[in-house]
């Protein structure tokens, strides 16, 4: 088919038409994020939320410092395994929280 | 050059420019046909890399973005008690003291803990729902759970979840209702059970709470009602809404692992695909552009025919690397993904996010490997295609 | 009308190792006329030809081309004199790998951007009038060394030059096609055409149709025999 195409079209009309092809699909998606409608099942999903009053994604499920990292205190890792912060290989994915709650973790730790 | 004097002229003249580039466009494709196989590769890799890069940009701004819209509706403020920084069980009688702040127009108490199956070895969260939960009411004898632990222990609605408690006893529940895909990416390992149960699970006293839920009148006297009640309970930890937002501002974010490795690796396959590039001409090129130049070519022209040679691999990597890491993400779940953040973990929420498009990412993304690639190929032929051509003759 | 007045060429000038390739040299070339250099290597007669052509410009002295001064046009114009004055025919034909022959003659037209249709026809045309048109699309690289020839002699008549330019034309050819490469030559000066060339090549500049030859040793002209013109 490509053969086809080079021997009936110009190279440069060839290659264009490929990335116009590429751009018209990165379009179609940037329509289709604007109108995909997933947003109306997000809505209720946020009613489930606000119903049960959860805090965390159940994205990290491996520990429980990875699993409600906004709940998390500052020895959970610890208790985990006595050596190691990023023993779970979420870890390394998930701060922990800089400011806690209303205390200051450490002062090197705040925004300047 | 005369400069047009009528806007026919123009036309024609900007025509002229674009029928000049089609050409050169002709010109390089044709040329780079002589290393078909190298230039299939380096195509191969940049589409590679801006597929993984797209994909991980597009999925951590999806979760971020979705994280923030559904997080909004988390409680306005949680107390917790610590001691000796560690999290530990709070009593019901503190809500009192709570209660009598000015501004404060609820507070409960919250049953919440983990719960380990041996059986799996996946690891659940078991809650209690709140007192006003209407769709999620459950009766003792009853539970909701979420569609991971549905996948792992294999049960359907109207089906008995067994769970076996620290005392040795087995608990039976009946499965009322499992929670959709939907909302797996919050309740995927989620196990609802009604207060009673749940006590009786984990041997607790009937005053002690995981810890306490405050529903405040004016969100703008959130931190004062913080300062009042840190004056009452100091050993507490205060968790504000706009903690738990900041929390998922920030993941995936560049100095966490997944992302920060990709970058390096990314950064290291562009330097080697730059530097081939750059590594010099061959003779061939050199004496090439010398005959480009004395047919006719200007400089400007050999300079415009290399520009569109590294404009067009990186431009086409770039939209369909794009394309395909959206379809990737938002059709296939970012699939791939899956390995890396699931980790050990046992249960993975069955999830599709929202779709949306970072702009500035990839503006960004864009902007790293569309210039410094289109450069990288410039660049070694400058000198060149600057020198006399008279060269080519010897 | 080609002119030179006191051109001198050096290269590397003032290091240690300066070439002085031409020295003095004072030529005026006619039109319609087939002019041929010859001479050793290293007497010049390349570097003679990079300057009429307009590839390099001369260390002093001026190039007139009707009347014109050329030698010192910024590189735009010089590239623009090279694209609708001269045809260059390189000693190693120099064609592209890559492209196809048909793109192999087009390519000095691509940046006046002709519309496609009527250029892609004109170097068909070419090809025919010098009898390879069944060569058209195919690769350079299967080309015998006659072909190639005709292939490059093509190109440089792509924008109806004037003035086609030879760098030892038959160097790489046997007998037989250096005939057909003077019969090819003679058909163009009688399309009006001025040709110019260097040779080591003795058919060549004791061919019939040759109007002027001219010796160079070390960078100057030694010799100049101006034949008779043919009745």
């Amino acid at each position: 088919m490509m053969k086809f195409l080079s021997n009936t079209m110009r190279r440069s009309h060839l290659a264009l038409a490929v990335i116009a092809t590429g751009a018209a699909g990165l379009a179609l998606m940037t329509m289709h994020a604007q109108f995909s409608g997933r947003s109306s099942q997000l809505a209720g999903h946020a009613a489930l939320v606000a119903e049960l009053g959860l805090t965390d994604l159940a994205l990290f499920t491996e520990a429980r410092y990875t699993r409600h990292p906004s709940q998390a205190d500052l020895f959970t890792p610890f208790q985990d395994h006595p050596l190691s912060f990023d023993h779970f290989p979420s870890g390394s994915l998930v701060l922990p929280q800089r400011q806690f709650g209303n205390k200051d973790l450490f002062a090197e730790s705040l925004p300047q | 050059m005369t400069e047009p004097n009528n806007s026919y002229q123009a036309g024609l003249l900007s025509r002229l420019g674009a029928a000049k580039q089609l050409y050169l466009i002709d010109f390089t494709l044709g040329a780079m046909k002589r290393r078909t196989g190298r230039n299939v590769m380096l195509f191969s890799v940049y589409l590679a890399i801006i597929f993984i890069l797209g994909s991980v940009m597009l999925f951590s701004h999806a979760i971020r973005r979705e994280a923030a819209i559904l997080l909004e509706n988390s409680p306005e403020l949680l107390v917790q008690k610590l001691r000796m920084g560690r999290h530990e069980l709070i009593e019901g009688t503190r809500l009192e003291v709570l209660r009598k702040i000015r501004g404060v127009r609820q507070a409960q108490g919250r049953l919440w803990g983990y719960f380990y199956d041996q059986a799996n070895g996946a690891n659940y969260t078991l809650m209690v729902p709140r007192e006003q939960s209407k769709t999620t009411a459950v009766k003792p004898g009853e539970t909701i759970i979420g569609e991971g632990v549905a996948r792992t222990k294999g049960i359907k609605q109207g089906g008995y979840l067994f769970l076996l408690s620290e005392t040795g006893k087995l608990m039976k529940l009946k499965v009322k209702q499992v929670f959709s895909n939907q909302s797996a990416l919050t309740n995927t390992d989620l196990i609802l059970l009604s207060e009673p149960d749940y006590r009786r699970f984990f041997v607790l006293p009937p005053d002690l709470y995981t810890d306490l839920s405050l529903t405040i009148r004016n969100k703008r006297e959130i931190d004062k009602i913080v300062e009042k009640a840190a004056k009452l309970m100091p050993q507490a930890r205060f968790i504000t809404r706009r903690d738990i937002l900041r929390t998922y501002e920030s993941i995936f974010s560049w100095r966490e692992g997944l992302l920060l490795a990709l970058l390096g690796g990314s950064l290291i396959a562009f330097t080697i695909l730059s530097f081939d590039k750059a590594s010099g001409m061959s003779a061939e090129e050199r004496r090439e552009i010398g005959v480009l130049k004395a047919v006719g070519w200007e400089t400007s022209d050999v300079i415009a025919m290399k520009f569109w040679e590294g404009a067009l691999v990186s431009i086409g990597a770039f939209v369909f690397g794009v394309a395909l890491a959206y379809a990737h993400v938002f059709f296939f779940s970012a699939g791939l993904l899956e390995p890396v953040l699931k980790g050990w973990a046992v249960i993975y929420p069955s999830f599709t996010l929202t779709p949306s498009l970072g702009g500035i990412q990839l503006a960004t993304l864009a902007f790293f490997t569309i210039i410094p690639y289109t450069a990288a190929t410039i660049i070694p032929i400058w000198r060149a295609a600057t020198t006399d051509p008279d060269e080519v003759m010897r | 009308m080609i002119e030179l007045k006191k051109v001198f060429k050096q290269y590397h000038e003032g290091r240690i190792n300066e070439v002085r390739a031409l020295v003095n040299i004072n030529l005026t070339l006619k039109k319609d006329c087939i002019t041929v250099f010859k001479g050793p290597s290293g007497s010049g007669k390349t570097t003679l030809l990079t300057l009429i052509g307009g590839l390099s410009k001369p260390s002093s002295g001026r190039i007139l081309l009707d009347g014109e001064i050329i030698s010192n046009l910024p590189e735009k114009f010089l590239a623009a004199l090279r694209r609708e004055h001269f045809g260059f025919v390189f000693q190693r034909f120099n064609l592209i790998r890559g492209i196809s022959v048909l793109e192999n003659v087009m390519l000095p037209a691509y940046p006046m951007a002709p519309a496609h249709a009527p250029l892609r026809q004109k170097a068909k045309d070419l090809l025919e009038r010098l009898h390879i048109p069944e060569k058209a699309d195919m690769p350079v690289d299967v080309l015998s060394g006659g072909e190639a020839q005709r292939v490059a002699i093509a190109r440089a008549l792509i924008n109806d030059p004037d003035t086609i330019i030879a760098d030892e034309p038959t160097a790489n050819l046997d007998s037989r096609l250096a005939v057909q490469f003077l019969q090819i030559i003679e058909q163009l000066r009688k399309d009006g055409k001025t040709i110019i060339m260097t040779s080591h090549d003795p058919r060549i500049w004791q061919a019939r149709i040759v109007d002027r030859v001219i010796d160079m040793e070390d960078g100057h002209i030694v010799e100049e025999n101006e034949k008779v013109a043919n009745p």
